[in-house]
């Protein structure tokens, strides 16, 4: 028996009929064709699925459709604005945190969520925001780099 | 275009391939493919198969293959048969192609891995992109660089030595006067066109580079940031189903019957049995999946009996081939081990391991008449061709791969099933279908760095000098099996075993284990000379490269401050490791911190040298040489497949345990660039000196020798 939901997917209000038992990964992926959110474990492990759910990193995979009716997604494709890249974004090019890339959406994605927290987090604060996302090229040097670079320009944005 | 075929090509040094046929047995009719370029010039190669390659062959085997297209609208592409799985051949090729065609990166448009368009540069492995691909790029872009003077010269009636090209235009015809690669595909000069270009072009040299050798950030960026890029999992097609194929319940389980008529129930299910295979397609793989568990409760299948991880060891000796073992010998071994004063022999293991890509297996597969077109993560690209034509029996002709830029490969991507699957539910469904896999699927169903068993002997004069040596490996390859020492006694063997889970490449594959055992045998051997283990090798070292990486790690490390002998336990640790392959060489020091309380020990720091020749992009390299650290620390401290009646025991990141952010120690690299010495690979070799490295500073800490990996196993493990 299909569920009928309704919610914001990147600032846009979608209706959608569909089985309840289903994955939110699942449904972006292949019903509303927001293929940046990847699949990578399907049990939390990796975080490759993150989106923010009301502007809050959530694994996916492990988020039933059910559970964001009425809530706020958004999703790697709607970080950028107006054809700008985000800052995190930026900073991901910057500091070239990427081999294969699989993983970035949802590296960037959880750290939009650590600076909304923490908009100046400490190395160390850095890593445990981090941790539950894998990368298997371990491109993780570069990656704290990343973060550490859209921490700094997003104070800077701050303090103008 | 035909292409030549794939079971020839460029053969990896490393001969330990995955070898098997398709896992299904499929048929269907057949028709003539079709691809077309746009306007502008056409520059073949003549590409030796690797058929020709091989000695004796002649050339008559040479094929016509496209390498570059200059488009009348400026576009420039070049083709490639590799492919992009993180490693960083995208930018390296597009950087080598603008060096020689005096462009910017921006101006490349690089097709990599479409079988209907790319000449055969052979699959990616082996760490040969760098070695064969950018120097094949080079030649014909280079070519093409003159062929742009040449005609310019003709044209404007000047001579071609005064002229030259910057940003894609010539220079030096006079003011106001333009001719760029985009002219080149005019009318006017279609007959001076009609010729072969010379084969002698020279390509930049190295002291010349502009874009060679420079830090060039990842091409295709911008896409990955923002999400856009379509891996092969994210693949769309109008009308596309999903599809999930039925697994055994363990390896060998032989299906003896099933009842699809639940599945076919279900509304807008396609369900397929084809002799072992049975796969389902539907709208969403949430329905696909549904279908796969009604029907799995009605499957009977035949188990087989499986060994287990537990008696892995003593199994792979038990099941050594006689007549698959490689054997080389230099001066009298059995001699000089007689004869020697001390005789050391010890063994060492190496798990099971996988490559674990983020991106799982993946495949869209599409019919149009009986065209088929398959997108898939593979780095095998005219190997999965070949074998999605004989599981559905059609020519190769008929099957087109597209290998869209992947989610990590390390090896781990030479073979075709998902590909196989998604054709052959495709051509059930008569719809486009896209089959991933699980990350436990690809746990269980994809294949595994080979275990080992690697004995190792080494005799010592009285002056602490090795005499002779002996290195045997069971199963796990014989890459690195030579030593780069100077000794004058050497027998090595490599055999082959009857072994009981699938394997195939990864990153370095078995210079992995043969380094961990030769490195740690070293560090044994020092102990029983009383020397310092850097000291030790330094004094069995002629290769000046070795010799290079070796000092230049110690020096960034501090070893002569760092190292102290112990003859009790102490909290600190430090350990060394060095060794070549494919060409490349690299040295790495490892400090570790030991908690004795409860055998705990964190990775303080890690240091590396490395050098691969000419660098020719250093941002890559670093980041290459990183991961390939961080990536060794896995296989050193935790990872191992664990398996039990056909089972594997640990197909989860829950249970499998790679390296996370809290696991990456303090790091520090140094590139020695070569730029008198031809590049060659740089994405394996790094991987091989971290296991040894860290191995060693166990010992200089903890007075335990570690002679399995993972190290967890040996009563010390690695905190978090």
């Amino acid at each position: 028996m299909n569920a009928s939901l309704q919610f914001t997917v990147n600032g846009k209000s979608k209706r959608v009929s569909t089985d309840p038992r289903r994955t939110l990964l699942d449904v972006l992926r292949e019903d509303l064709g927001l293929t940046g959110t990847k699949y990578g474990c399907g049990e939390g492990q990796c975080r490759a699925c993150t989106v923010l759910l009301d502007g809050t990193p959530t694994r996916s995979c492990l988020t039933e459709i059910t559970e964001v009716q009425g809530r706020k997604v958004e999703t790697i494709e709607a970080l950028a604005r107006d054809g700008n890249l985000h800052p995190v974004q930026q900073a991901f090019l910057k500091e070239n945190a990427m081999q294969c890339g699989y993983c970035v959406p949802g590296m960037i994605l959880t750290t939009v969520g650590l600076l909304k927290r923490n908009p100046n987090p400490t190395q160390v604060q850095i890593i445990d925001a981090l941790n539950g996302n894998l990368c298997r090229c371990c491109g993780y040097v570069n990656i704290i780099k990343a973060v550490e670079r859209a921490a700094q320009s997003s104070k800077e944005a701050i303090s103008k | 275009m035909s292409a030549p075929r794939p079971e020839h090509e460029f053969p990896e040094p490393e001969r330990y391939e995955l070898h098997e046929g398709p896992f299904y047995h499929f048929e269907i009719s057949r028709r003539e493919f079709v691809q077309v370029l746009g306007a502008g010039i056409l520059i073949s190669v003549a590409v030796p198969t690797a058929f020709a390659q091989r000695p004796g062959r002649g050339e008559s085997s040479a094929k016509l293959a496209q390498r570059l297209h200059l488009g009348a609208d400026g576009v420039i592409t070049v083709f490639t048969s590799k492919v992009e799985v993180g490693q960083g051949s995208r930018t390296q090729l597009t950087q080598a192609a603008a060096e020689e065609l005096r462009v910017r990166v921006d101006r490349i448009r690089l097709i990599m891995a479409d079988t209907a368009v790319v000449p055969n540069d052979g699959g990616t492995a082996g760490s040969q992109t760098t070695p064969s691909t950018v120097p094949a790029i080079r030649k014909a872009c280079a070519a093409a660089r003159e062929l742009l003077l040449d005609t310019a010269a003709t044209n404007f009636n000047v001579d071609p030595k005064s002229l030259s090209v910057r940003d894609g235009n010539v220079e030096g015809l006079g003011s106001g006067r333009q001719f760029t690669y985009a002219d080149l595909g005019g009318e006017k000069h279609a007959e001076a066109l009609k010729r072969d270009v010379a084969l002698g072009v020279t390509v930049t040299e190295v002291a010349q580079w502009k874009v060679l050798g420079t830090p060039v950030a990842r091409v295709g960026g911008t896409e990955i940031v923002t999400g856009a890029h379509r891996y092969p999992s994210d693949i769309a097609r109008p009308g596309m189903l999903y599809g999930k194929v039925l697994r055994p319940p363990s390896y060998g389980a032989q299906l003896i019957e099933i009842d699809l008529a639940p599945a076919r129930a279900m509304a807008d299910v396609s369900a397929v049995r084809d002799g072992d295979f049975v796969g389902f397609a539907a709208p969403t793989s949430f329905a696909a999946e549904r279908a796969r568990e009604e029907t799995a409760k009605s499957a009977k299948w035949n188990t087989a009996p499986h060994p287990s991880s537990d008696e892995l060891y003593v199994y792979l000796r038990a099941h050594a081939s006689s007549e698959r073992s490689r054997r080389d010998k230099k001066g009298s071994p059995e001699e000089a081990f007689k004869a020697a004063g001390k005789v050391l022999r010890e063994s060492y293991h190496i798990a099971y391991i996988q490559h674990a890509p983020m991106e799982p297996r993946a495949a869209v597969a599409e019919w149009t008449n009986d065209q088929l077109t398959v997108w898939t993560g593979t780095q095998q690209p005219a190997r999965v061709q070949d074998d999605l034509a004989k599981a559905l029996r059609i020519p190769r002709e008929r099957v087109r791969v597209i290998v869209p830029d992947t989610g990590g490969g390390f090896g781990g991507k030479h073979s075709g099933e998902v590909a196989v699957e998604a054709a052959r539910l495709a051509m059930a469904a008569k719809k486009p279908v896209s089959v991933r896999w699980s990350r436990e699927d690809e746990f269980t169903w994809a294949y595994f760095r080979p275990a080992g068993v690697i004995d190792v002997a080494g005799a010592l004069d009285e002056k602490g000098t090795l005499v002779a040596w002996e290195h045997v490996n069971f199963n796990s390859g014989a890459s690195a099996i030579g030593t780069p020492y100077q000794i004058p006694n050497v027998a090595t063997e490599f055999k082959a075993c009857e072994a009981p889970l699938r394997s195939g490449s990864y990153r370095a594959l078995a210079a992995t284990g043969n380094t961990f055992a030769r490195e740690s045998f070293m560090d044994e051997l020092a102990a029983a000379a009383d020397s310092d283990p850097l000291e030790f090798r330094l004094c069995h070292l002629k290769n000046e490269r070795q010799r290079a990486v070796l000092v230049a790690a110690a020096e960034l490390f501090g070893w002569k401050t760092e190292w102290k002998k112990n003859s009790a336990r102490q909290k600190i640790g430090v350990g060394l490791a060095c060794g070549t392959e494919k060409g490349s060489y690299v040295a790495c020091c490892a400090k570790i911190e030991v908690d004795e309380r409860d055998g705990t020990f964190n990775v303080l720091k890690v240091s590396e040298a490395f050098e691969c020749g000419a660098i020719q992009n250093p941002g890559n390299l670093r980041a290459q040489v990183e991961g390939c650290i961080i990536m060794g620390l896995g296989g050193a401290l935790r990872e191992e497949i664990r398996f039990q009646d056909g089972k594997i025991l640990n197909p989860k990141f829950s249970q499998y345990h790679v390296p996370r952010f809290k696991d990456v120690p303090q790091i520090e690299t140094v590139l020695l660039n070569r730029p008198d010495l031809p590049s060659v690979g740089a994405g394996e070799t790094p991987i091989i000196g971290i296991a040894p490295a860290i191995a060693n500073a166990l010992f200089n800490s903890a007075q335990t020798r570690i002679r399995s990996l993972p190290i967890r196993n040996s009563g010390y493990h690695a905190a978090g």
